[in-house]
């Protein structure tokens, strides 16, 4: 472990300074209100703080260190013109409240980008707000609660959710005050048309789905899902965390959704950041529009103006207008791929999977073995049954060989699952490359099971232990 | 341009190495019916140095606070951001990585977070810290699901919060998980006496922004920790970061949560976001508090290590008896706030928040010598609202005279200082504003 | 598996010792071993009152997390302190050191409580 900066701490070697002060030197705050305890922040030089958080880069993994197949978070390369375009000082030297003359380049790339979320979506309109996946689902169900409250439907207490879905999907919907009813899969991976009818009822309010799914695949019965939630008086929220692998190919609007959330963050190229920040826009048809959050970009003439004066909305679910910065990086994602880009984005996403999922299922066994979207799931089936190796420590082996690990136990419905995502920016050497890695963890597993077992050998840190930080938590460093 | 990289015979190889002929083959699961049979209605892609010329014509539109010396405040401030914290931002081991869930890889970014939550914990003096959250309103949202429970719903808000988080709160509530009780404040400041009245047994926390909204430094603070206590109800305070460095702390206050907008921690104004919200509490909340945690621990050779920890109230886990659906934090913005405070140092940090006290109380004075009044007497800390018939034609005027002036009220203008203003801006802005009477 | 005779148990995997009014509920040896290594207990609180069906605490691992439900109606007597600083109790030993004693206020759940023999039955079905 590197040295917490704290440690680092002499006194009087941060040589920070201001201009000197034109003005006089007062201090006009009542002695009662002002802060007695001592600040202890750490006081490092210039040099040592770059040292510092440079030493701690080389302590972690991004997508431009190596393939990131990532099942579920689409970790595609992250142009950089577009980190380049995010900090033009146009952009981010601009205050949120500038009278709207000043920031009217600000406020067409909103409008635009709008226009192009809908198109993309096949919706009507969007809301920028939404900081996140999740903050959009929070949205969008918002909205289905609006909506049935504005038409008198208040017996509407319940959101199906299919058994396959991520947990934000329950976990949005309880916390907008809905009871949660799981939708089974059948055994292709798909939604069970008939426990969808009978869980289906005058009071549900809506239906939250994915698609294709978390398993990777389409759920082909699409339509048929939609209209047994729409003859059924609900509305049907399409979560777009997967959106990348049909871009230019369908569209969830034509699908029959209703409402609709984008991650910036995986389709449209913008870095995940270590955790963040994203962006979530959250699109309706337009019999939904009136309850987006507000301020909405409207064109009037030829200005851009945020409209406030919209009394059906559900109000604000951030503050300002949304993850602005993100969005920039994501205008000028779409703007360099264009439709034919956008178009190629999901054709190289599915052939990837496809591919790997093709050539691992000789190493691995893959519960679904058939076209796949983005993604697959693939487990440890074979492993485990012959030499006792989980998921885990194949995950931790693929560290070993220098690459972030697929997203491992999820989705739950799948037996020590193992979702693989390679995403459109790999080159099929690359793939070639894992591929060979994971046929030689799955002859080691074979072979030399312990090497297995105890991954990974060569990372800065070996196995952690998870039981002792979340039995007696260690939150914050403390001087000893 | 494009940034799939295999050439259309590399693709087609690949095609055929596992079965299909063409790409079309590859949706064939996918039902007429729900096809887009039409090219998506958006223009051709365009090369970078098409992209650069766009893209920078859109922002020459605007009319940054590098141009024209901005007095906008209101949550969110042009405070100094020094030219280290970008540099780091841009280590692409930081940006292009995803949550550290494999831990053994992601050492570096699990250790930047804990130093950050470190020094939420001594900014606002509580004992715990997540990893940061969406925003400052949010955080102050998710503060109050954390206070709620079963037999306590009420959440009492005195009406000179920030209107932006007011709004929030009164959206989340829609979930009918808890109701909010706004109690007017009187001066500019909250009224203690009918807070106190308002808290009760079905209270479940007390919400206090500090400065508030006007920028007024609110007074008895303790009184109302106490009251609320005394009905096993939360104090939450939201509060500025860099205030801290000078003003009472929260824990001081005796609050149970603290929560704020890390924004002014090194982070651009950038429109409105991406910023930060820090969400800091008392011990006991530790395993109620939402989003994510970092966690010191050891690795199987005992090495010291950290980890995402607690991971049981998170979503993932808890799904639908989830209190909070948040997966992501602000992690680049919160390594901005932490590159920022180790830059700055407590000395510097108690510097800049004394200095935008100082402009504030320069300006104040100036603007009375012109005859202007304050709207509120009362302490301030860097922004007060000054009284003015037309604010909004005022604007119009700064703006003529190359000023970004403040935020309009109905009959005064807020106004905002922070170190990088001039004594010579804050004098042209007294003059345009003094001119008018 | 461990299953212990002279106990009632849920299809939830709690167990109770009835002994007149008073109930001692824990959770099974079945519940402690798929939940694995645990990690935290929220207790509730003494003279809460719950109604049958109930979730009286929650029991967490690193990797998942499950409520404690009450088949009867009752009020809190006492609680296990010794599982907030020491939550591998459950995993040593789950049917000596219990979550609650309550005073039972409604018996009519008691009814469908299962005994050893059944419940031994029930998790061999679920496995």
């Amino acid at each position: 472990m590197s040295k917490l900066i704290f440690e680092k701490h002499v006194p009087f070697s941060n040589s920070f300074s201001l201009p000197p002060c034109e003005v006089p030197e007062v201090v006009e705050i009542p002695e009662a209100l002002q802060r007695k305890e001592k600040l202890s922040l750490p006081e490092v030089s210039e040099v040592e703080t770059i040292r510092h958080f440079t030493e701690l880069s080389r302590k972690a993994y991004g997508v431009d260190s190596g393939f990131y197949p990532l099942g579920s978070c689409t970790m595609k390369y992250n142009p950089k013109i577009d980190e380049w375009a995010a900090r033009l000082p146009g952009f981010a030297n601009i205050h949120p409240y500038q009278p709207e003359e000043t920031v009217q380049g600000a406020l067409e790339l909103m409008y635009e980008m709008e226009k192009m979320c809908c198109e993309i979506a096949g919706m009507d309109r969007f809301t920028l707000q939404p900081a996140a996946g999740a903050h959009g689902e929070m949205t969008g169900v918002m909205i289905i609660k609006a909506y049935h409250k504005k038409r008198g439907d208040e017996k509407r207490t319940k959101i199906l959710v299919p058994d396959s879905a991520h947990g934000t999907n329950p976990a949005t919907a309880n916390v907008v005050g809905y009871d949660v009813v799981e939708v089974k899969s059948n055994d292709r991976g798909l939604v069970d048309i008939e426990d969808l009818k009978a869980k289906m009822s005058d009071e549900v309010a809506g239906l939250m789905l994915t698609n294709p799914n978390t398993l990777g695949l389409f759920e082909e019965e699409i339509v048929k899902i939609a209209s047994i939630v729409h003859e059924g008086g609900g509305l049907l929220y399409y979560d777009g965390a997967n959106l990348n692998a049909i871009m230019g190919v369908c569209r969830p609007g034509d699908m029959g959704f209703d409402i609709v959330h984008l991650n910036l963050h995986k389709t449209f190229g913008t870095p995940h950041g270590g955790g963040g920040p994203g962006s979530g826009p959250v699109g309706v048809k337009a019999f939904l529009a009136e309850f987006l959050p507000v301020p909405v970009v409207e064109k009037k003439g030829d200005k851009y103006v945020l409209d406030y004066d919209r009394p059906e909305s559900i109000g604000k679910v951030k503050n300002f207008y949304g993850n602005f910065g993100v969005v920039v990086k994501a205008y000028t994602y779409i703007k360099s791929l264009g439709r034919d880009g956008l178009k190629d984005v999901a054709y190289n996403a599915v052939l990837n999977a496809n591919y790997l999922r093709h050539h691992l299922s000789q190493y691995y066994n893959v519960p679904y073995n058939r076209l796949c979207k983005h993604e697959f799931i693939a487990n440890s089936k074979f492993q485990h049954d012959k030499n006792g190796i989980t998921t885990m420590d194949i995950a931790k082996r693929l560290l070993d060989y220098g690459y972030h690990p697929p997203t491992v136990y999820f989705p739950l419905i799948v037996h020590e699952a193992i979702m693989i995502e390679p995403t459109e920016t790999e080159t099929k050497e690359r793939l070639d490359d894992f591929i060979k890695a994971m046929a030689d963890i799955a002859r080691e597993a074979e072979e030399e099971p312990e090497k297995v077992k105890n991954a990974p050998h060569t990372t800065v840190v070996k196995r952690i232990d998870e039981v002792g930080a979340a039995r007696n938590p260690i939150v914050k460093w403390e001087e000893e | 341009m494009r940034y799939t990289p295999n050439p259309p015979a590399v693709a087609e190889e690949m095609l055929k190495s596992i079965g299909l002929n063409s790409f079309e083959d590859l949706f064939a699961d996918i039902p007429q019916e729900v096809r887009l049979n039409r090219e998506l209605d958006l223009p051709e892609g365009l090369s970078e140095i098409e992209v650069k010329r766009h893209l920078l014509e859109k922002a020459r539109r605007n009319i940054t606070v590098d141009e024209y010396p901005c007095f906008l405040g209101a949550g969110a401030y042009d405070h100094f951001v020094p030219a280290a914290v970008d540099q780091i931002l841009l280590r692409s081991e930081f940006y292009t990585a995803y949550t550290p869930y494999q831990p053994e890889i992601s050492q570096g970014i699990l250790q930047s977070i804990f130093e950050y939550q470190t020094m939420i914990c001594k900014l606002t003096g509580l004992d715990v810290s997540n990893a940061s959250m969406y925003d400052g309103g949010t955080a102050l949202a998710e503060a109050c699901q954390v206070a709620v429970s079963s037999k306590a719903k009420k959440i009492i808000v005195p009406d000179n919060i920030h209107p932006e988080n007011l709004r929030i709160l009164k959206t989340y509530a829609l979930s009918g998980r808890f109701a909010i009780e706004v109690i007017p404040g009187k001066d500019g400041i909250i009224d203690i006496e009918a807070m106190k009245k308002a808290i009760g047994k079905g209270t479940a926390a007390v919400v206090i922004q500090q400065p508030n909204f006007y920028g007024i430094i609110e007074q008895g603070i303790e009184e109302l920790a106490e009251a609320v206590h005394q009905n096993k109800g939360l104090l939450i305070m939201s509060v500025d970061p860099i205030s801290l460095a000078i003003l009472k702390s929260p824990a001081e206050y005796g609050a149970d949560i603290a929560v704020g907008d890390g924004q002014v921690l090194g982070n651009n104004l950038s429109f409105g976001g991406p910023y930060l919200g820090f969400f800091a509490a008392s011990e006991k909340l530790l395993r109620k508090i939402p989003g994510r945690i970092v966690g010191q621990s050891v690795d199987s050779e005992g090495k010291k290590a950290f980890v995402l920890t607690l991971q049981a109230r998170e979503q993932h886990i808890r799904r639908e008896k989830a209190s909070s659906n948040i997966c992501s934090n602000q992690a680049l913005c919160a390594l901005a706030a932490a590159i920022y405070l180790s830059l700055i140092g407590p000395e510097g940090l108690r510097q800049i928040a004394l200095r935008s006290h100082q402009m504030a109380v320069y300006a104040k004075n100036e603007l009375e010598k012109k005859g202007l009044t304050l709207k509120y007497k009362q302490p301030f800390f860097r922004e007060f609202a000054v009284k003015m018939d037309n604010p909004s034609t005022m604007n119009k005027k700064l703006l003529e005279n190359g000023i970004i002036g403040g935020f309009e009220l109905d009959d005064a203008m807020m106004l905002a200082f922070t170190e990088k203003r001039t004594r010579a801006e804050i004098d042209k802005l007294v003059n345009v504003l003094g001119g008018e009477k | 598996m461990r299953v212990e005779s002279g106990l009632l148990y849920t299809q939830n995997h709690e167990w109770l010792k009835v002994e007149g009014d008073k109930a001692y509920i824990g959770i099974t040896d079945y519940a402690q071993e798929h939940l694995g290594d645990i990690v935290f207990v929220e207790l509730p609180e003494v003279d809460a009152e719950f109604d049958a069906e109930d979730s009286i605490a929650v029991v967490e691992s690193v990797k998942a997390v499950s409520s404690v439900y009450t088949p009867v109606g009752c009020t809190i007597v006492e609680v296990n302190e010794e599982l907030e600083s020491s939550p591998e109790l459950l995993n040593e030993d789950c049917y000596t050191n219990w979550i609650a004693v309550v005073e039972i206020t409604d018996k009519s759940g008691l009814d469908e409580l299962m005994n050893a023999e059944e419940y031994e039955a029930f998790c061999a079905e679920q496995e």
